[in-house]
């Protein structure tokens, strides 16, 4: 995405919501779903068919800073990463609006990400079976944040079947993680995941009140 | 509604086989997973961070702030400036402001924070999930999903 220059924000290029994508004036707060997985296990599509408003991309510019291997003077270097994110929206109510984050690209940015986890109330980890592996990682941070979010199997046509149990067990899960098969082009099927994910939140509040 | 804690509840309801939504005759089935996840070591310190100024000059805004303008720019606004303040005239996200503008959201937060101290615009702050055990609130969230 390029930066837009200053000119384009004067001449008014900008283009807002769409006439049906504003929201109602009472919208009073909003909260937010990250949905994760590795590269083409279906965030995006996900996001796509719950979203009420065509999917739109926000993004971040990040800096790594190391000390230059190739300079003789072991001076700071810097490089910029722009990192991208695809997100949706649902209004939930004329007053609270559920944001869903679909995470593109490298994991490890996306918890540096200030507040894109923090702040969520929970995450759907989308998996194919086929590569199971790509998820690792993603479950493994969310755990050490504690960030609570079930697995989405998202079912591809030639992707292999597991006994629940197995998966679990391959994933090395806690036994309360809810697990559920979707099929992310499915607006009821994503629709049914994010309940799951609601009602799992819901118990855990219960349990823990 | 099933008790989430149940380990019973995982999603499809389980075939007479005990395997998820199978009939038992699927050529897909596999009952070996292959791979196996180890828990992650504790990851080394990521000397990542982002690049627009220190935190404490942002006003501390969640991507899902709402961001709601008090009026119209005036003419010598800023261009940045009228820009949040015209395509907020009804609620926006700090997220969907980012996306309109097509700038990165560290740079949305410091024209946010210059038009909050001067009362330009409010800032609806979001649920965060520290805030959370409201059990109401996750209630009408899946009361607004079951209408979707
Ligand atoms: N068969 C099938 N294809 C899917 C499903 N979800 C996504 N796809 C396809 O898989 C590809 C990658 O999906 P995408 O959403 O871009 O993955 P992302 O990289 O995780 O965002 C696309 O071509 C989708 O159409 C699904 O549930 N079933
Ligand atoms: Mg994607």
């Amino acid at each position: 995405m390029d930066f837009k220059s200053s000119d384009t924000l004067t001449s008014g290029a900008i283009t807002g919501p769409r006439e049906q994508d504003v929201l109602p004036a009472t919208a009073a707060a909003a909260v937010k779903v990250v949905i994760v997985g590795g590269f083409g296990v279906g965030k995006t599509t996900m996001v796509g068919s719950v979203s009420e408003i065509r999917p739109l991309t926000t993004e971040e510019t990040m800096t790594q800073a190391g000390i230059g291997v190739d300079d003789n003077y072991g001076s700071e270097t810097k490089t910029a990463t722009t990192v991208a994110m695809d997100f949706g929206r649902i209004s939930v109510s004329e007053e609270l609006v559920l944001y869903l984050f679909g995470t593109p690209g490298q994991e490890r940015f996306w918890f540096l990400w200030n507040g894109l986890f923090e702040g969520a109330l929970g995450a759907v980890v989308l998996i194919d079976t086929r590569r199971l592996e790509v998820s690792f990682d993603v479950i493994g941070r969310l755990e050490e944040r504690g960030v609570p979010f079930i697995i989405a199997v998202n079912d591809f046509p030639d992707a292999p079947r597991h006994p629940l149990d197995a998966l679990r067990t391959a994933l090395d899960l806690d036994q309360h993680v809810p697990i559920v098969h979707c099929d992310a082009r499915q607006r009821v099927s994503s629709k049914d995941t994010l309940m799951t994910l609601m009602r799992y939140l819901h118990a855990l509040a219960v349990a823990r009140a | 509604m099933t008790h989430p804690l149940d380990p019973l509840q995982d999603g499809v309801p389980d075939g007479p086989d005990g395997l998820s939504g199978l009939d038992g005759h699927d050529a897909r089935f596999q009952a070996e997973v292959p791979v196996r996840r180890e828990r992650r070591s504790p990851e080394n310190p990521e000397r990542l961070y982002i690049l627009t100024g220190d935190d404490s000059e942002r006003a501390p805004l969640d991507l899902v702030t709402l961001i709601v303008a008090n009026g119209d720019p005036s003419p010598t606004a800023q261009p940045e400036q009228s820009a949040v303040l015209r395509l907020s005239r009804t609620p926006l996200s700090v997220a969907e402001l980012s996306a309109y503008m097509a700038l990165p959201v560290s740079v949305v937060t410091v024209v946010l924070t210059d038009l909050l101290a001067a009362d330009l615009v409010q800032a609806r702050a979001p649920v965060v999930r520290s805030a959370l055990p409201d059990r109401s609130l996750l209630e009408a969230v899946m009361h607004g999903l079951q209408k979707l």
